[in-house]
C-alpha cells in the first residue's frame, strides 16, 4: 500500500496491464516520451518500450481507427484522447464504429478498447476541455463508461477496463487528478465495471453522485448531518450501465433522493437515473425526485467556473428541499 | 501580376504544374483493345489472361443477376458495380488469403473473391447478420461511412507490421467522393508515418451520386493527393484489368516489403445508378458523357485481345455466364433459407457481457420468441 494520488494510481493500473499482457498497447497525442501532458503516462514508455506506448499523429479520428484496427490484429488499444472535448473528433470511430462492431459480426470478433479521456471542471482550462460529455456516450449501446471519484477506484477501474473484452470509455477528472490521496495496494486488484458504491452511509436521504461531484456530495452530507439529517452518498462509478440496484436499495431505506451532475441538466444522466428511479420506485418514495445539474449554457468561460459549477452549497440546499418537502 | 513584379514564389507555375506526374495512367491495352504495352502483357500466360476475362465476365453477370434479384425485390441495398470489373478483379486478384481487405460498399464482389460467398454477399444486402461472418476471417464487412475503412486499415496495417507478420497487407478502398473525407486523409497519414503496409484504392468513376469529381476537389488527379502524406500513388486506367492487376501486384510487394502505403486510383465508370435506393443517373449525366465510357467497356477490351489471340469466344462465354446464373439463383436461395433473426441474440451482440438491462430485455424477448 502506498499513498497515491488519482493520477498516479492509474498510472499504476496502467503499468500493471502493460506488464500483465503483452497484447495492451497505449498510444494517443504525447502519451510517449512526453509521458502524456498530465503525466498519466510518465515513464511507461522508458519501461514497457516504443512498440507499446507510443504517439500518434494529431487526429483523434485516425486515433480511434488505429485502435479498432488493431483489435482487429489481435491486439488490446488503450487509446487517449487528450481531452474529451475532442472526441466530437472521434464520434464516428467510437459511436458509428467501435461500440457496434461486435454486434456487426454477430458475436465474432471483439473489440477490447479501453478509451482514456480527461474531462472535468474546476481547474481554469481553455475551450472544449473541461466539457462533462458524457451524455453522449451513455447513450450508445455497446459502450461501458465508467469514472472513478478517488485513487483507489481509479486503479482498479482502470484495470477492469482493460481486462473487459467490450469497449469502454474511462473518463478522467481533471480536477481530481491531484488533489487527493488514497491508500492504494500496489498490487493488481480491480473495481467492477458495473457496480456503484455507498460511499457514506445514511437513513434520511440518498444522494446519488460521481466523479467530482461524489466529494461535493460528502461535503454537503458532513453539513446536512449538523441539522441531524443522515445522507447516503452512492457513488455510481459506472454511468453505462447504471447500477440501478444499489440505488434502489438505498431508496428503499430512505424514500428521498437527489440525482447529482456536473453537466448540464438537459445533458443527461441524471435524467436517466431519475426516469429509472421514477419507474420502478416512484411508490417508495416521499417526496419528488430531486435534481442538481449545471445550467443549460455552454460551458462557462474560464472565470466564471465557480458560479456554474453544481457545488456542495447546492447539494445541500436541494437536499434539504426535498428532506423538507 | 497586374503590376509585373516578380514574386518570390511563382504560385502559378506551381498550380499548373503540380499534377503532371500523375496524370499519367498506366495502360496495357488501351480502349480499342490494342496492346500498348507488349513487355507487361508478355508476362502473362494466356490462362492468366483467361481466368482475369473469366473474373470480369462473373462479375459482370453476378451484377446483372443481382439487378433482377433487385428489382423482384429479393434484396436490400444494393451498389451496383458494371462497368468496374478492371478495377475491383483486377486489384483484388493482386492480393493474398492472408492479406486483409477493408471494403466499402460497393465492394462485394471483391469480398467474394477474397473468401466469403456470394449467399453471404445477398444476405449482407438483405440486412442479416450472416452477411457480415465471413470464412475467411481477414475482411472488415462493407463500410456505409464513407472513410472509416481507412482510418481503420490503418490499425490493421499497423496490427500486421507488429504482429511481425512478413507477407500480409492491408487494402482498402473507396470512391472519389471518399476523397474528400478527413478520414481519407488521415487513414493514409497514419499508415504512412507508421510505415505500415498497405494498399489504398480510391476507385475514381467520376461521380459520388450526382457530384461530379471536378467538384471535389481543384486538384487535376486523386492520386496526386498522396503527395500530401508522403505516399507514393498513381494513376491507372481502370477499364484495364491488366494494367490495374500489375499496379496492384507492385504496391502489395512494395507494402509486404516494408516501405509503408500505396495508394492507386483507378480510372473507371459506374455504368449504372448510384444504388438501388432509387438513384437515376439520368438526372445529372448526359448520354454524351456516359458513350465513351460504354465504348472503353473493360470486358469489350480484353476479350478484343483474347479473341486476336484464339483463346476466347462467344460461345465459352454464353456457356459461363449461364453457368454463374445458376450459381448466383443457387446461392439467393441459400440466402433465402437463412433463418430468421432474433432480436434477443441483437441484444446478446451488442456487449461481450450482456449489462443487467440487456440481460432483462433478452429474458423479455426471449419470452416473445418462444411463444
Amino acid at each position: 500500500m502506498a499513498k497515491m494520488t488519482y493520477i498516479k494510481a492509474i498510472t499504476s493500473g496502467l503499468d500493471q496491464v502493460l506488464t500483465d499482457d503483452p497484447k495492451t498497447l497505449i498510444f494517443g497525442e504525447d502519451v510517449g516520451k512526453n509521458g502524456g501532458v498530465f503525466r498519466t503516462t510518465v515513464d511507461l514508455q522508458d519501461k514497457h518500450g516504443e512498440d507499446r506506448v507510443f504517439d500518434t499523429p494529431l487526429a483523434e479520428s485516425g486515433i480511434l481507427g488505429l485502435a479498432i484496427g488493431l483489435s482487429l490484429t489481435g491486439w488490446r488499444p488503450i487509446p487517449e484522447i487528450q481531452f474529451m472535448g475532442f472526441t466530437f473528433e472521434a464520434m464516428d470511430g467510437i459511436v458509428g464504429q467501435l461500440a457496434r462492431d461486435h454486434y456487426r459480426f454477430g458475436g465474432q470478433k471483439n473489440f477490447p478498447v479501453t478509451i482514456r479521456t480527461p474531462f472535468g471542471g474546476g481547474t481554469h482550462t481553455a475551450e472544449m476541455h473541461a466539457d462533462n460529455l458524457e451524455n453522449y456516450f451513455v447513450s450508445t449501446p455497446g459502450l461501458r463508461v465508467v469514472t472513478p471519484s478517488n485513487p483507489y477506484d481509479a486503479k482498479g477501474l482502470v484495470i477492469s477496463a482493460v481486462e473487459s473484452d467490450d469497449p469502454v470509455l474511462f473518463m478522467e477528472n481533471l480536477k481530481l487528478y491531484r488533489s487527493m490521496k488514497d491508500e492504494v495496494p500496489d498490487d493488481k486488484y480491480t473495481v467492477p465495471l458495473d457496480s456503484a458504491k455507498v460511499v457514506r452511509e445514511g437513513s434520511d436521504i440518498t444522494l446519488v453522485a460521481y466523479s467530482a461531484e461524489v466529494n461535493e456530495a460528502l461535503t454537503a452530507a458532513d453539513a446536512l448531518a449538523k441539522d441531524n439529517i443522515s445522507a447516503e452518498v452512492i457513488d455510481l462509478r459506472s454511468l453505462s450501465p447504471i447500477d440501478t440496484d444499489t440505488i434502489f436499495a438505498s431508496i428503499d431505506k430512505t424514500h428521498k433522493v437527489v440525482v447529482i451532475q456536473e453537466a448540464q441538466r438537459m445533458a443527461g444522466v441524471g435524467a436517466v437515473v431519475a426516469s429509472d428511479i421514477a419507474e420502478e420506485k416512484i411508490m417508495s418514495l416521499d417526496a419528488p425526485i430531486g435534481r442538481v445539474a449545471a445550467p443549460d449554457s455552454v460551458y462557462p468561460f474560464a472565470q466564471a467556473e465557480n458560479d456554474w459549477i453544481p457545488n456542495a452549497d447546492d447539494i445541500e440546499a436541494k437536499a434539504r428541499e426535498i428532506y423538507n418537502y | 501580376m497586374a503590376n509585373g513584379s516578380k514574386q518570390i514564389v511563382d504560385f502559378a507555375k506551381i498550380k499548373a504544374t503540380m499534377a503532371d506526374p500523375y496524370k499519367h495512367p498506366v495502360q496495357v491495352i488501351d480502349r480499342e483493345g490494342k496492346v500498348v504495352d507488349p513487355d507487361t502483357l508478355a508476362k502473362y500466360s494466356d490462362d492468366q489472361l483467361v481466368d482475369l476475362m473469366k473474373k470480369m465476365v462473373w462479375e459482370r453477370t453476378l451484377h446483372e443477376q443481382t439487378m433482377n434479384f433487385s428489382r423482384q425485390g429479393r434484396l436490400g441495398f444494393y451498389a451496383p458495380t458494371a462497368g468496374e470489373e478492371a478495377s475491383e478483379m483486377g486489384s483484388v486478384t493482386a492480393f493474398k488469403e492472408q492479406d486483409y481487405l477493408l471494403p466499402a460498399y460497393r465492394d462485394l464482389p471483391q469480398m467474394i473473391q477474397h473468401g466469403t460467398t456470394v449467399a453471404k454477399g445477398f444476405l449482407w444486402s438483405k440486412g442479416h447478420v450472416e452477411g457480415n461472418q465471413h470464412e475467411n476471417p481477414n475482411m472488415m464487412f462493407p463500410q456505409i461511412i464513407i472513410g472509416a475503412q481507412y482510418v481503420e486499415t490503418a490499425g490493421v496495417a499497423l496490427g500486421i507490421k507488429k504482429n511481425g507478420d512478413e507477407d500480409r497487407v492491408a487494402f482498402a478502398y473507396t470512391g472519389d467522393g471518399g476523397t474528400s473525407q478527413g478520414d481519407w486523409y488521415e487513414g493514409v497519414n497514419f499508415t504512412s508515418a507508421y510505415q505500415a503496409p498497405a494498399v489504398f484504392f480510391v476507385q475514381n468513376n467520376g461521380w459520388a451520386i450526382s457530384v461530379p469529381r471536378k467538384k471535389q476537389t481543384a486538384a487535376e488527379t486523386l492520386a496526386q493527393k498522396a503527395v500530401a502524406m508522403g505516399v507514393p500513388s498513381v494513376q491507372v486506367d481502370g477499364m484495364d484489368i491488366v494494367a490495374v492487376h500489375e499496379v496492384s501486384k507492385a504496391a502489395r510487394e512494395f507494402a509486404a516489403a516494408g516501405n509503408g502505403p500505396v495508394v492507386i486510383e483507378t480510372l473507371t465508370y459506374r455504368y449504372g445508378a448510384h444504388s438501388s435506393a432509387g438513384d437515376d443517373p439520368s438526372r445529372y449525366r448526359t448520354k454524351e458523357e456516359e458513350k465513351p465510357w460504354f465504348d472503353a467497356d473493360p470486358l469489350v477490351r480484353l476479350r478484343k485481345v483474347l479473341t486476336d489471340k484464339g483463346v476466347w469466344s462467344q460461345d465459352q462465354e454464353d456457356k459461363l455466364v449461364d453457368g454463374y446464373k445458376d450459381e448466383f439463383k443457387q446461392a439467393m436461395k441459400e440466402a433465402e433459407a437463412a433463418p430468421a433473426q432474433k432480436v434477443s441474440d441483437f441484444l446478446k451482440w451488442t456487449y461481450n457481457v450482456p449489462t443487467p438491462a440487456v440481460k432483462k430485455q433478452i429474458a423479455e424477448f426471449e419470452a416473445k420468441e418462444s411463444k
